[in-house]
C-alpha cells in the first residue's frame, strides 16, 4: 500500500511458517513475520502457520530440520529462512521486498 | 580369583550388533541406550555397518529402527542394501523400520535470526514413538554442518541431540566422516564418546583391505587391534581374533594319508585327526596329486572335505586326477567333495581367511585342502603371511579339522628353506616334503617325511612314480652309495641279475671240475689197485715157485 514496490503490491505473498508448540524462538518468529508483513504487504498475503509438534508429516513432508523455519512459496523464487527473523534487513533482501 | 568374581558382578548392557564377528570383539555389542561412533573415510562401509545393525535388530532380536539419512534418499539406500539381500520396503510396511531422509540444501536455505533443530527432534522423535523403536542411526549427521551456517548453533544442537537420545533409551549409531587431524570432520567424538569405531580401507600392494578398530569403549573391555573386515553378500562380517591360548582339544584318531606306501611311513599309520600338514616341494612334483590323492581318501571315509585351489579349476583339477585314476567328480556329486577355485590376488589375505571362515561355518568340513598355500604370499608380505597363517591354523584347530597345504618352493641348491616353507614349517605337525632327484639324464620324484609331531616315522626317501593306475611307492634299493633311484635302480637291479647268473654258472663249472677231478681220482684209484693186484699176483706166483722148489729141493735131499 505505502512504500511497496510496483512487484510485489500487484502478486500475493504466500508463507508458510514452521513452529514448535509455545517455544520463545517460535514466538518471536510469529512476531517479527507478522509485523513485516503487516507494514510492507498489507492484507496482500497469506501466511500459514504450522506447529510441527502436532502436524509431525508436515515436517517431514517439508523437510523441516530448524526451527522455526520460513518458507515463501509464492511468489516465485521459492525461498526458506531459518530463524527467528529477528534481522528485519537481511529477512527483505531474501524475500526481495523493498522497503 | 578375586578379580574373576569381581569382573563376573556387573555385566555391562549391550546391544548385539548382529554384525558377524563385531559382537566378539566389543565382547557383547554396542553400548545399550547409549550412542556409538562410527568414523571413517568415503566408501568403507559406515552406512552399510548401520544399516545391517538395524536390520539384524529387527530380523534377530525383534528389536524395531530407525534410520535417518542425511546423505541418501530413501529410495537410494532401499535399492543399495537390496543387492545384500535386505529388503527394507517389507520392513517399513511391517512398522519395524522407519527410513527418513533429511535434506539440507544450502543453496536453498538463508538464515536470519536465532532458531534451533527442534525440526529434526521432533521428526526423529515421531519416528521413534510410531515403531517403538530401540535402535536409531543417523548418517551422516554431519552433512548438517555444510547446510547450515551457525555453527555455534549447530554444535550445542547436537550436544542436546545425543544427550537427548540418551533420555530415549535407544541404542543410536552416527556415522561420521573421517577428519585430517581429527577422527571425524567435525569433531562429533567430543559428543558422542561412549564407543568410538574407526573404519578404514587401505590398499597395499593393489589390494584392498578393510579394517575396523575399536577406538574406545566407556565401560567394557574390547579388542584393540585393527580387524580386517569384508563385505559381500550377506553383509558386513568381521574376522575372528586370533586366539591367545593353545588349548583346543587333541584327537588321537588317526585318518589315513590315501597312498598305502606313504601310511606305512608312518608308524600311527597316517595323520592325526585335527593336525595340519604340509606337503612342500619344487614345481611338478606331484603336491595336487598327493593333496587329492588324500582328499579322495578322506571322502571315501565320508569325511566333508573343502578344496581350495589357487591354481586350478575345479573341472580341470577334477579332469587331470581323472587321468591317474582318481576319481574326485562322485564325491562333488555325493555332495562330501567342494572344491572353491580362485585367484589368490582375487582379495587380500584377510578376505581369503574370512572365505575360509564362511566355508568353514555353512559346509562344516573336517578336512581342508589348501594347494597351495604359498601362492598367498604374492598377496601379502611376510609378516601377513605368517599372521594370517597362524590366525587360519588356530581356527582350524579349534574345529578340529585336518588340513593339509601345500606349498611350492623355488629351485634351489641352498638348503635354506624359502618364505612359505620358513612361515609354515614351524606352525604345521607334519611335514612332507617332495623333491626331484635328478642325475643321470633324468629326474626321479622322491617323497620324506621332515617332521611328524607325536609319531614316529620312517628316515627314508622313497621314490615313487605316476602312472596311469595313479602313484605308487617303490621299495627301497639300497645300492654302494645309498639309496638308488630309476635308471640307477633298474640299472643296478639288471647289474645284480647279471652277477646272480655269472656267480650260478661259476658255481656249476666249480661243481663240474670237482666231478672230473673226482673221476680222475677214481681212474687213478683204479690203476693203482690194479697194479697192486698184478704185484701182487707176482708175487704170489714167485711165492709158489719158490714154494715148489724148496720142496723139490727137500725132497732131493732127503
Amino acid at each position: 500500500m505505502d512504500n511497496s514496490s510496483d512487484g510485489t503490491s500487484t502478486t500475493k505473498h504466500k508463507f508458510m511458517l514452521f513452529v514448535s508448540g509455545m517455544s520463545v524462538k517460535s514466538g518471536h518468529a510469529i512476531e517479527n513475520l507478522r509485523r513485516i508483513c503487516d507494514k510492507y504487504l498489507a492484507n496482500n498475503y497469506e501466511l500459514e502457520i504450522i506447529d510441527i509438534s502436532r502436524d509431525t508429516e508436515q515436517a517431514v513432508i517439508h523437510q523441516i530440520v530448524a526451527i522455526p523455519t520460513l518458507i515463501k512459496t509464492n511468489p516465485d523464487p521459492r525461498r526458506i529462512i531459518l530463524g527467528d527473523l529477528s534481522d528485519k534487513e537481511k529477512v527483505l533482501r531474501i524475500l526481495n521486498i523493498r522497503e | 580369583m578375586q578379580e574373576q568374581s569381581k569382573s563376573h558382578s556387573f555385566i555391562f548392557p549391550k546391544t548385539p550388533t548382529g554384525v558377524d564377528g563385531l559382537d566378539e570383539i566389543t565382547d557383547g555389542g554396542f553400548p545399550k541406550g547409549r550412542p556409538t561412533l562410527i568414523c571413517g573415510g568415503a566408501g568403507c562401509g559406515k552406512t552399510l555397518l548401520s544399516m545391517q545393525f538395524l536390520i539384524k535388530g529387527i530380523t534377530e532380536y525383534n528389536e524395531p529402527g530407525v534410520f535417518m539419512s542425511f546423505e541418501e534418499p530413501s529410495e537410494d539406500l532401499t535399492l543399495n542394501v537390496k543387492s545384500l539381500g535386505f529388503d527394507l520396503q517389507k520392513l517399513k510396511a511391517d512398522k519395524k523400520l522407519v527410513v527418513d531422509y533429511v535434506r539440507v540444501e544450502r543453496s536453498e536455505i538463508e538464515e536470519a535470526g536465532e532458531y534451533d533443530l527442534d525440526g529434526l527432534f521432533i521428526r526423529l522423535g515421531h519416528a521413534i514413538d510410531s515403531i517403538k523403536a530401540k535402535r536409531v542411526v543417523l548418517d551422516t549427521v554431519e552433512s548438517l554442518f555444510s547446510g547450515l551456517d551457525n555453527q555455534a548453533i549447530l554444535r550445542a544442537e547436537l550436544r542436546r541431540l545425543f544427550h537427548w537420545l540418551k533420555t530415549k533409551g535407544v541404542t543410536a549409531i552416527i556415522t561420521g566422516e573421517r577428519g585430517e587431524a581429527t577422527l571425524t570432520r567435525q569433531g562429533l567424538e567430543e559428543y558422542v564418546s561412549d564407543c568410538v569405531i574407526v573404519l578404514d580401507h587401505r590398499v597395499i600392494e593393489q589390494v584392498s583391505t578393510r579394517r575396523l578398530r575399536i577406538v574406545k569403549y566407556r565401560g567394557s573391555t574390547h579388542g584393540t587391534n585393527e580387524y580386517p573386515f569384508l563385505i559381500d553378500e550377506d553383509g558386513i562380517s568381521v574376522l575372528p581374533i586370533t586366539s591367545l591360548k593353545l588349548d583346543n582339544e587333541v584327537s588321537s584318531d588317526i585318518v589315513p594319508t590315501g597312498l598305502p606306501g606313504l601310511n606305512d611311513m608312518f608308524q600311527g599309520g597316517g595323520f592325526f585327526r585335527g593336525s595340519n600338514i604340509l606337503i612342500s616341494g619344487t614345481a611338478g612334483t606331484a603336491k595336487t596329486t598327493l593333496a587329492c590323492y588324500f582328499a579322495n581318501q578322506q571322502c571315501q571315509n565320508n569325511e566333508k572335505t573343502i578344496y581350495f585351489a589357487f591354481e586350478e579349476s575345479p573341472q580341470q583339477l577334477v579332469r587331470n586326477m581323472k587321468s591317474i585314476g582318481v576319481d574326485l567328480q562322485q564325491h562333488i556329486d555325493k555332495g562330501t567333495l567342494r572344491i572353491h577355485s580362485s585367484r589368490p590376488s582375487l582379495n587380500g589375505l584377510e578376505l581369503h581367511l574370512l572365505t575360509l571362515r564362511k566355508f568353514i561355518k555353512e559346509f562344516k568340513p573336517t578336512t581342508i585342502i589348501i594347494d597351495p598355500i604359498s601362492n598367498l604370499i604374492t598377496v601379502g608380505s611376510e609378516h601377513e603371511v605368517r599372521s594370517m597363517l597362524v590366525r587360519l591354523i588356530d581356527m582350524l584347530k579349534a574345529n578340529n579339522i585336518t588340513a593339509l597345504f601345500t606349498s611350492l618352493n623355488k629351485q634351489t641348491d641352498n638348503f635354506r628353506p624359502d618364505l612359505a616353507e620358513e612361515s609354515v614349517s614351524s606352525l604345521v605337525d607334519t611335514w612332507i616334503t617332495v623333491r626331484d632327484m635328478e642325475g643321470i639324464g633324468e629326474r626321479n620324484r622322491g617323497i620324506f617325511i621332515v617332521k611328524s609331531r607325536g609319531m614316529g616315522h620312517s628316515n627314508q626317501v622313497r621314490e615313487f612314480i605316476i602312472s596311469n593306475n595313479g602313484i605308487e611307492l617303490l621299495d627301497v634299493e639300497l645300492g654302494p652309495q645309498g639309496i638308488l633311484t630309476g635308471a640307477a635302480r633298474q640299472s643296478h637291479q639288471f647289474k645284480k641279475t647279471m652277477s646272480d647268473i655269472k656267480l650260478q654258472n661259476e658255481i656249476n663249472r666249480k661243481d663240474r671240475e670237482i666231478e672230473r677231478k673226482r673221476k680222475v681220482l677214481e681212474a687213478n684209484i683204479e690203476a693203482l689197485k690194479n697194479e697192486f693186484e698184478s704185484a701182487e699176483e707176482e708175487l704170489s706166483i714167485l711165492k709158489a715157485t719158490e714154494e715148489l722148489q724148496e720142496k723139490l729141493t727137500s725132497k732131493k735131499e732127503k
